[in-house]
């Protein structure tokens, strides 16, 4: 009797052992391959998802790898990540840069899905949202260069919607317009073609994840034109008209400038009549130039005040 | 067992090396031929399949899908669109009824790595290893689909060698050849039939889906058995033959019923007595009269 209790005692030992140690190698096994997923989830700036994927969280419950959006894409810019590759192994996206979606007007690629994972919902390709162009390096741009390179307005396809050209003054020459390309979020498919037609050797303007690209106003926000626009007239009575500190005999309208202006002008030129002449009170060779208001040359001379 | 014979060298020498190679032949020819047909779009321009086993679309109106894989994504919240379903109603009616561990042995591309490995295991003589229960794969299937649930993205595919493997052969593999090789020399090595035979959860799965298939290896002449062992050698799931081989005496039919067993034949091939026969579930009886019966059909 004794001796069949020690052996259903040991029995039941082994069971437990042998049960630990399976949960044990399953759950380590299990803990590896869940954080392994946390972190797949972030998509680098680099890789965009073809039209119709939702956000990366959904997309990788849905996309279940199969390529058939690679196979059906007739400009073949779909791949599927390698284990190598910062992105959910198997999974589609494009390089922007190499290989722009060329926005095909059936949409074959979301077509092939037989998950959903690109939405056939999806009909009209102006609608997706693979990513959001972004201008962002103004210091490269060339037309913020003051050129009119224009290159990345010229090849969107939503030319002048998704991506319009703003005038402003060029401060540097004071003579020119600066032509800025400003992407509109709005219309703005992702599809690319932009940051693959930028002329500079790295693109100034970048097709990003929209996660990555887009901010977003909090909840309670209200753009007070916008809601004046809606109640249709101003909502804070009364509307208080603003006054413009301006010099004596001047008027300013809003849209049309100023005007009336009888006193005699102070512009621009007549400033630079006023600078001191350049060739008198000379900084030493390799200095720069009498620089006017104090410059570095005039701080530096023996003479300078200190 | 003659320590001197290699497994089979008896059925060679009795059945000729056909008879005695047959399903291994078959076996290889269809799981290449598979392969093949992958692969004659991407490297010929041959359009017969698109995609890949998780998903493909034959000749533009045959869709399969895997169900495992669908099954994930419907945990992680998502339903497929029409040609996903109706590709896993197709997939998974097959497997009901050829044994769904025929796509194991039949199918899988990473069957030939362990295979390969099982093989030169023996032939090198390596023994032993680590031991792993065979139960832990269905433990490995239920993590899986928890981690789907939990993540909400199909987190097993970042890791899982069958679909990295055959993806990679397709769309270019990249480094997945580290994780096949990594599988290969676990089998090698670590433990006998490791991958395949205890941690597949995709084997496991498909197991569970041919539970109740109809087409069986059954043992119907094990009267004839001269105990060799070669079946058991030769099985990647050795386990699966041992009742319905060695016990008649206590009432257990011929039909290897467990799910477990991959269909591969392999058995059928190195038994010198023909003792095993690809057969029906149905014809399961305990007595000799019935095997007698089953062997007249």
């Amino acid at each position: 009797m004794d001796s069949v209790k020690k052996s259903a005692l040991a029995a039941r030992r082994q069971f437990l052992l042998d049960a630990a140690r399976m949960a044990g190698g399953v759950g380590v096994l299990g803990l590896g391959v869940g954080l392994y997923a946390k972190q797949a989830k972030a998509l680098p700036a680099a890789a965009i998802r073809p039209p119709g994927a939702g956000t990366e969280q959904d997309f990788l419950g849905a996309c279940i790898r199969c390529g058939m959006c690679v196979r059906d894409c007739p400009y073949n810019i779909l791949f599927l990540a390698k284990p190598e590759q910062p992105i959910a192994t198997g999974t589609p996206f494009f390089v922007a840069r190499t290989g722009p979606c060329e926005m095909c007007e059936d949409i074959p690629c979301v077509k092939a899905c037989p998950t959903g994972a690109l939405d056939h919902k999806l009909t009209d390709i102006n609608n997706s949202r693979m990513g959001l162009a972004v201008l962002v390096d103004k210091e490269t741009c060339l037309n913020f260069l003051g050129l009119r390179c224009d290159v990345c307005y010229r090849v969107c396809p939503l030319i002048d919607k998704a991506i319009t050209l703003e005038l402003r003054h060029n401060e540097r020459t004071g003579a020119h317009t600066i032509f800025e390309p400003v992407v509109h979020s709005d219309q703005c498919t992702g599809c690319g073609k932009c940051e693959a037609a930028c002329v500079t050797e790295v693109a100034a303007i970048k097709v990003y994840p929209i996660k990555l690209a887009k901010g977003e106003l909090s909840q309670h926000y209200r753009l007070g034109w916008e809601e004046k626009r809606k109640a249709g007239g101003s909502l804070v009575e009364p509307e208080v008209e603003h006054r413009y500190n301006l010099p004596e005999g001047m008027k300013y309208e809003h849209g049309k400038g100023l005007s009336a202006a009888d006193t005699p002008s102070t512009g621009v030129d007549s400033l630079q009549a006023t600078l001191p002449d350049p060739g008198k009170n000379a900084a030493p060779a390799g200095m720069p130039r009498n620089i006017p208001g104090g410059g570095l040359g005039n701080r530096m001379s023996d003479d300078a005040p200190r | 067992m003659n320590e001197t014979l290699r497994i089979g060298q008896e059925a060679v020498e009795a059945k000729g090396w056909w008879l005695a190679h047959k399903w291994l032949v078959l076996r290889r020819l269809t799981q290449l031929g598979i392969l093949a047909v992958f692969l004659a779009g991407p490297w010929l321009g041959i359009w017969i399949v698109k995609g890949n086993l998780n998903y493909s679309l034959t000749l533009d109106v045959l869709p399969l899908s895997d169900p495992f894989i669908m099954l994930q994504s419907l945990v992680t919240g998502h339903v497929p669109e029409k040609l996903g379903l109706i590709g896993v109603a197709i997939v998974v009616g097959f497997y009901l009824l050829v044994g769904g561990r025929a796509y194991c042995s039949w199918v899988c591309p990473v069957n030939l790595v362990t295979d390969a490995a099982a093989w030169l295991r023996e032939r090198i003589g390596i023994k032993g290893g680590a031991h792993v229960s065979r139960s832990v794969r269905y433990w490995i299937l239920a993590l899986t689909l928890l981690l789907a649930g939990i993540t909400g993205t199909l987190a097993w595919e970042l890791v899982n060698p069958v679909s990295m493997l055959h993806r990679g052969l397709i769309f270019g593999i990249g480094t997945a050849w580290t994780v096949v090789l990594a599988v290969f020399l676990l089998d090698l090595f670590v433990m006998n039939r490791g991958w395949c035979g205890r941690l597949c959860p995709v084997g496991a799965f498909y197991g569970l889906i041919g539970k109740l298939s109809p087409v069986r290896v059954s043992a119907v002449k094990r009267e004839a058995c001269n105990d060799c062992m070669d079946c058991f050698a030769v099985c990647p799931e050795p386990l699966v033959i041992k009742a319905p081989l060695k016990d008649a005496g206590k009432g257990v039919g011929p039909v290897i019923l467990a799910s477990e067993c991959t269909n591969c034949g392999r058995c059928i091939d190195v038994c010198s007595k023909d003792v095993f026969v690809f057969g029906s579930r149905f014809n399961n009886a305990a007595s000799m009269a019935g095997v007698a019966q089953a062997i007249s059909k």
